[in-house]
């Protein structure tokens, strides 16, 4: 698990500085580390729609509601491999460039779920220069605190889709359990989002 | 190697005048479907035109037609409905991904123009196109094939009821019947 020197930021600490008021959100999770993060962050709000399959689809999956949800900021949290698995989607995201989406990259540059095998960012692959070559205007790469609040209200105030490559070292997230089924979790979503108990 | 023009019905693309492909834009809208999300066919021309030229909806081009099925999972999430055009091929593409339809019961339909059927002459296509139906319904998608140009309309409104009233995913097969076979 030894990573380079600009794998540096702590997933734990940076995360939660990044995203801040997480019900400021409609949240999109990629799997594993990210979607752990995000639904310990917020403590399983129905806000936050966590994959545990469909690996690849996260970023699709917040460009859809960002389309269908205008009125609110959508942001997808994901990890690494998750975004290489269908990196294409920066490219489709990219030419839509709804102005109420963010991404965010936490790069262990590991598969952690699977052992701490090395994912292609440890070996030379930049995501965000794949973002900005996909044509993504608004991006950056942190891996150190002072560079957290630049980055957050880049998230929050963007005019058009945004991407940020937060550079981590290869902890595991934060233990929590998290209900798995997707169709609960669909219905808590639309639930909250669409009856108007929420937003 | 001819030196005659390829029409557009040997591209695969509806018959010029066909009326069925406005006629399911028409269903569509009909239905609030407000996201097509698309890589691109000539079966879906008229379909991927019309959304292109409607102010009012969302034209998304694909990297791959996975993405499609993310897109309308996202958009379901937030209230909107959406379709997803592709040929054939493509199905291939979706399966891991039809894990929300099967899994999270997400709503989902789908517009399949069919390559390796009836009369397909690309021996590439006969694989993916045959195994079409067993794959998506495998992953929970029930298949709907439409045959003849007067009834295209038709199936695609029974398909988007099936969807959007009765929360199924839904593909339905434009057959090489209704659209033409590819003589190459």
């Amino acid at each position: 698990m030894d990573a380079p020197p600009d794998f540096a930021l702590d997933r734990n600490d940076a995360v939660p500085r990044l995203v801040g008021r997480h019900e400021d959100f409609l949240v999109v999770a990629g799997l594993a580390g990210a979607a752990r993060d995000l639904t310990w962050l917020s403590d399983d709000a129905p806000h936050v729609f966590a994959l545990a399959g469909a690996m690849g689809a996260a970023t699709a999956m917040g460009l859809g509601l960002a389309l269908a949800r205008p009125d609110r900021r959508v942001l997808v949290v994901t990890g690494d491999g998750e975004l290489l698995m269908n990196v294409g989607t920066l490219a489709t995201a990219a030419v839509v460039n709804p102005p109420n989406l963010a991404i965010v990259c936490v790069d262990n540059g590991h598969y952690g779920e699977t052992g701490f095998q090395k994912s292609h960012t440890s070996l030379g692959v930049d995501l965000e220069q794949m973002a900005i070559g996909a044509g993504i205007r608004t991006t950056r790469s942190i891996n150190r605190t002072d560079q957290i609040p630049e980055a957050s209200r880049l998230i929050r105030e963007g005019n058009g889709t945004s991407f940020v490559l937060m550079r981590v070292q290869p902890n595991e997230s934060a233990p929590h359990k998290r209900d798995l089924d997707p169709t609960t979790e669909k219905l808590r979503f639309r639930s909250a989002l669409i009856d108007g108990q929420e937003g | 190697m001819s030196d005659r023009t390829i029409t557009g019905v040997e591209r695969g693309e509806p018959r010029a005048g066909a009326a069925w492909p406005e006629e399911i834009y028409r269903v569509l809208r009909e239905f609030e479907v407000t996201q097509f999300a698309y890589v691109p066919d000539a079966g879906h021309k008229v379909l991927i035109d019309l959304s292109l030229a409607d102010p009012a909806v969302h034209s998304v081009p694909l990297t791959t037609e996975e993405e499609g099925v993310g897109l309308l999972a996202g958009a379901h999430l937030g209230g909107g409905r959406g379709v997803l055009l592709m040929q054939s091929s493509g199905v291939g593409n979706c399966i891991n991904f039809l894990s929300l339809a099967k899994g999270g019961q997400f709503p989902f339909l789908m517009l399949v123009s069919m390559r390796g059927d009836f009369g397909e002459g690309n021996p590439w296509q006969i694989p993916m196109g045959q195994a079409v139906s067993p794959v998506l319904e495998a992953m929970g998608v029930i298949c709907i094939r439409a045959e003849e140009s007067h009834a295209a309309a038709a199936t695609v409104r029974a398909a988007a009821t099936m969807v959007f009233q009765s929360g199924q995913a839904v593909a339905v097969l434009l057959t090489q019947r209704l659209i033409g076979a590819k003589p190459f």
